[in-house]
């Protein structure tokens, strides 16, 4: 998932992708929790713009939707709303249980619980479930329908010919239960089940983007949807809890989201308990500030993401090994952790995948005395050695970010260590709105351009395919998540690999990644830069903050009375 | 036949403490040149912008002889000396938590005397070198526009007819945007192209002053062109004028003998003005991202870099203000100044 979570405009924005297969369920995050409260009350929360893009469940790609929409709908299957290493895992959710897949992993059969009801009072039957897997590929824009759910049969044929859409062959519903036939072992299905695009969805839902959220299952129902306004979510009357690990009952009575003010006001509204949780980060400026007087509101949480320069492997002169090499030996990877906001706030990084992932093991080539897997200290002797050995000394060079801190001044940062380097470097800071298209478009011959990653869910191939496998690299589209237009035949067949071991032995294959992690950082496709923590900065009064891997802040397990 | 019509010579005027004997026998050059030197506010003012120019343009000897620090790379990881101690010039935040990292504050000395950005480059040595890039900006984009402005009106008021209809139409066009939108998408495009600017032989960088000097100038030119563009009609009209076309001359000749030198001194009068509004352009421009591109500075970009440490470090966005609102009060007395002294018959202050 890609997000920018920008200082002063805070927007998030998320891009369809083209998803790989591989990895397994093994993943690691920490959780910050202060004592329970009770229930009851409303929760004020901010946020500088309302979600990008169609609020429509099936549509939207933004996280800032999808943690209210966790408990607003549900899905056959769930990360578990908890903290820590357990919220990676999947549980049952509206299914009784996780089948065990057939057939190569080509056949699952879920049973569906019974009584189940939508906030409209309809019950929950399979002809929803079906229903709503047709719809993903009739309204026409889902982002990831063509690239994650294409795998059930008769899914291909449903991205040719959206509006005529039949998975009577791929979905078939027998009373309450429901089998999905696939057309290849998938081993990142149930992930793609526990996400709001497969969130089930009442079987009379219109077939086209809707204005608000429709009626789902969870313990809150969509009241407002004001883009320009706020978000309301109130309580769903037919909710009674069926699993307390998929979707347990939520604390406040209402959960509001105004939009509009700048982060920089909205810490001032946290601060003065006039607003109890700000989705944009904490603006840099006011970081000193808020860890000085509002410690005990504050919680810190790492994330599954990595901050990059994608470095194009296919022009000058980052088409040369040896000249992407020594641009990752000079980095003072420090140094940028500090313009993040400092060690408390990001760890360096050289490697793709980011700690605590499935597949990671520490690697780090391009530091002083490396082997121990961490990055300590630039090596420049390497580097200036590197750069005279690549003949690329003198080239322009043009470095790409957006024309926000903290990416800006990350630009700057290697415009001046180019320009040490011996290369003629200069800035090209693009609007947040238009960067990260133009930064994909291999026709804009972007020589080294900022990007960051954020996991959809805990699989390595959602770092590892689609950012830097062949497959990912679109010529001419600005919709080629594979930046530096990396692709090596021997490292894709290894993914591919990985991704068929996946399967039958998610251990063995998350070796194989780990494998794939290494070989790709030593190709230098990019420099990664960090591996960020999530500022979490809430009011006095809420009590009981979760930090899930997946879903960030669980709102509604918080209380506010 | 023309009907002839007889206009008396205006009556003399005197600027306020002059006297008939003074001004006899002067050029009306001189005389402005004498009227400018005895206005003291205006040449205070023109002393203060003229202090500014001079440190601007001065600032590679504070940078390399003075502060010894780094105005264009970034030193995030670097150190400096402070009351003997080495300090880093970067510093780790406070608190319970230690979060966010702060530049070092104004050390009132030498080195980092009014602390240090994001990127840990000395303020005031990229206050000085953005002094130089925003006041070669404002002074070049506001020569060029009254320049192309002044040809013009010349060629409208002029010739009259098609030209002025073309002319007079294609400004009412620029003038229709407002100022900074056209400026902002003009520099937009303008940034965007991966390998600069081509017009046949002439290749500019995307990074060039040049680029926001010749957007400001062009969207400034209806501003300068319309009032000269009249002036040049009434001129034209005058005696002196349809005597010389009687007498035979040329309208090269009038062109340049009669209507450029009593239309001079209006563009003359406007051009400290328009560079305080063309610094006060880039500035924003700058701040927009869109004007001077970064590592290079102007206080447009420096304002910009102090928007994120208003809380912490206000004066990496005070200290630049401070120099443009100098800059644009100086000019803006000096043009009042310049105008009284090159037409004492104007009342409007």
């Amino acid at each position: 998932m890609k997000r920018l979570v920008s200082f002063s405009a805070a927007a998030i924005f998320v891009i369809a992708l083209a998803a790989g297969c591989g990895g397994s369920k093994k993943s690691t995050s920490s959780t910050s929790t202060t004592a329970a409260g009770g229930k009851g009350g409303t929760m004020l929360t901010l946020a500088n713009t309302a979600p990008s893009g169609s609020p429509d469940p099936q549509v939207n790609y933004t996280l800032q939707e999808w943690q209210l929409l966790i408990f607003t709908h549900d899905g056959l299957v769930a990360f578990k709303r908890t903290g820590g290493t357990e919220g990676t895992k999947i549980v049952p959710d509206l299914a009784e249980s996780i089948p065990t897949p057939t057939n190569g992993g080509k056949t699952w059969v879920f049973k569906l619980r019974p009584g189940i009801k939508f906030s409209n009072g309809q019950t929950l039957s399979g002809a929803d479930v079906k229903a709503t897997f047709e719809r993903l590929f009739k309204i026409g824009n889902s982002p990831n329908a063509g690239s994650w759910y294409n795998v059930i049969v008769g899914g291909d044929a449903c991205v040719k010919t959206p509006a005529s859409c039949d998975l009577s062959k791929g979905v078939v519903v027998n009373g309450n239960t429901v089998t999905f036939h696939l057309t290849q072992g998938d081993p990142e299905f149930l992930d793609k089940l526990a996400v709001p695009f497969a969130f089930i969805l009442p079987a009379d839902t219109p077939t086209k983007n809707v204005d608000i959220p429709p009626p789902g299952t969870g313990p809150y129902k969509w009241a407002q949807y004001a883009p320009t306004k706020q978000i309301k979510l109130v309580r769903n009357p037919y909710f009674k809890v069926w699993s307390k690990d998929a979707q347990p009952a939520g604390n406040p009575d209402v959960i509001i989201q105004k939009f509009g003010l700048t982060p920089d006001a909205e810490v001032t509204q946290v601060q003065n308990g006039q607003a109890d949780w700000m989705f944009d980060q904490v603006p840099a400026g006011r970081l000193n500030e808020i860890s000085t007087k509002y410690a005990d509101q504050v919680h810190i949480n790492p994330l599954t993401q990595v901050e990059y320069m994608a470095l194009n492997t296919r022009i000058p002169p980052f088409n040369n090994l040896k000249a992407r090499q020594a641009v990752n030996y000079a980095t003072d990877r420090n140094a940028l952790v500090k313009i993040f906001g400092g060690p408390q706030l990001a760890t360096p990084t050289c490697q793709i995948l980011p700690p605590n992932f499935p597949g990671y093991e520490p690697y780090c080539p391009y530091t002083k005395n490396p082997g121990s897997g961490k990055w300590t200290a630039p090596d420049m002797q390497k580097a200036q050695q590197l750069v005279n050995e690549s003949g690329t000394k003198g080239m322009a060079v043009k470095v790409n970010t957006t024309n926000i801190d903290p990416p800006k001044s990350y630009g700057l940062y290697f415009v001046g260590l180019l320009n040490k380097l011996g290369y003629k470097a200069s800035l090209q800071p693009l609007s947040s709105s238009i960067q990260y298209p133009y930064v994909q478009n291999s026709k804009n011959k972007v020589q080294m351009g900022y990007s960051d990653w954020f996991q959809d869910y805990p699989a390595a191939s959602d770092f590892l395919v689609i950012l830097l496998g062949c497959g990912s690299f679109h010529p001419n589209s600005n919709s080629s998540p594979n930046i530096a237009a990396f692709c090596n035949k021997g490292i894709q067949a290894k993914m591919d690999q990985a991704g068929q071991t996946g399967i039958t032995d998610p251990t063995a294959a998350n070796q194989q990644w780990a494998q794939v992690d290494k070989e790709v950082t030593d190709q230098a496709p990019w420099v990664a830069m960090m591996n960020q923590k999530y500022v979490n900065f809430v009011s006095k009064r809420v009590k009981g903050f979760i930090f899930s891997p997946q879903w960030y802040f669980l709102l509604d397990q918080a209380s506010v009375q | 036949m023309a009907e002839f019509a007889y206009e008396p010579e205006p009556e003399v005027v005197l600027a306020p403490g002059e006297s008939i004997q003074e001004i006899s026998g002067k050029s009306p050059w001189r005389l402005a040149g004498r009227r400018l030197l005895r206005n003291r506010s205006a040449m205070a003012s023109l002393a203060i912008f003229l202090a500014i120019v001079a440190v601007s343009f001065g600032a590679p000897i504070y940078s390399n002889y003075i502060a010894h620090t780094e105005w264009k790379s970034p030193n995030i990881s670097g150190t400096t000396v402070v009351d003997g101690k080495r300090v880093e010039v970067i510093q780790q935040g406070g608190g319970k938590l230690g979060l966010g990292e702060i530049p070092i504050g104004p050390t009132w000395r030498t080195n980092y005397l009014v602390g240090a950005d994001q990127q840990g480059r000395d303020v005031m040595a990229r206050v000085l070198y953005g002094g130089r890039a925003s006041l070669q900006i404002g002074i070049w984009s506001a020569v060029l526009c009254c320049a192309i402005a002044l040809v013009l009106a010349m060629l409208a008021g002029f010739y009259r007819r098609w030209s002025d209809s073309v002319l007079s139409r294609t400004m009412d066009l620029i003038w229709a945007f407002p100022v900074y939108l056209l400026a902002i998408s003009l520099a937009t495009v303008l940034l965007t192209k991966p390998n600069g600017l081509q017009w046949g032989p002439i290749h500019v960088v995307s990074s060039s002053l040049w680029v926001p000097t010749v957007i400001i100038a062009v969207v400034y030119v209806p501003y300068v062109f319309r009032p000269v563009r009249g002036q040049v009609l009434s001129i034209r009209e005058k005696e002196y004028v349809e005597a010389a076309t009687a007498a035979g001359a040329s309208n090269r000749r009038l062109m340049f003998s009669e209507i450029l030198p009593n239309v001079l001194t209006t563009v003359i009068v406007m051009l400290p003005l328009m560079i305080a509004t063309t610094v006060l352009t880039e500035a924003a421009l700058s701040f927009l991202g869109i004007g001077v591109q970064e590592p290079q500075a102007s206080w447009g970009t420096i304002i910009d870099d102090g928007q994120g440490l208003l809380y912490t470090r206000p004066l990496v966005a005070i200290v630049p203000g401070i120099m443009i609102v100098l800059v644009v009060l100086s000019l803006n007395v000096f043009g009042d100044g310049l105008r009284d002294a090159l037409d004492p018959r104007a009342k409007v202050r």
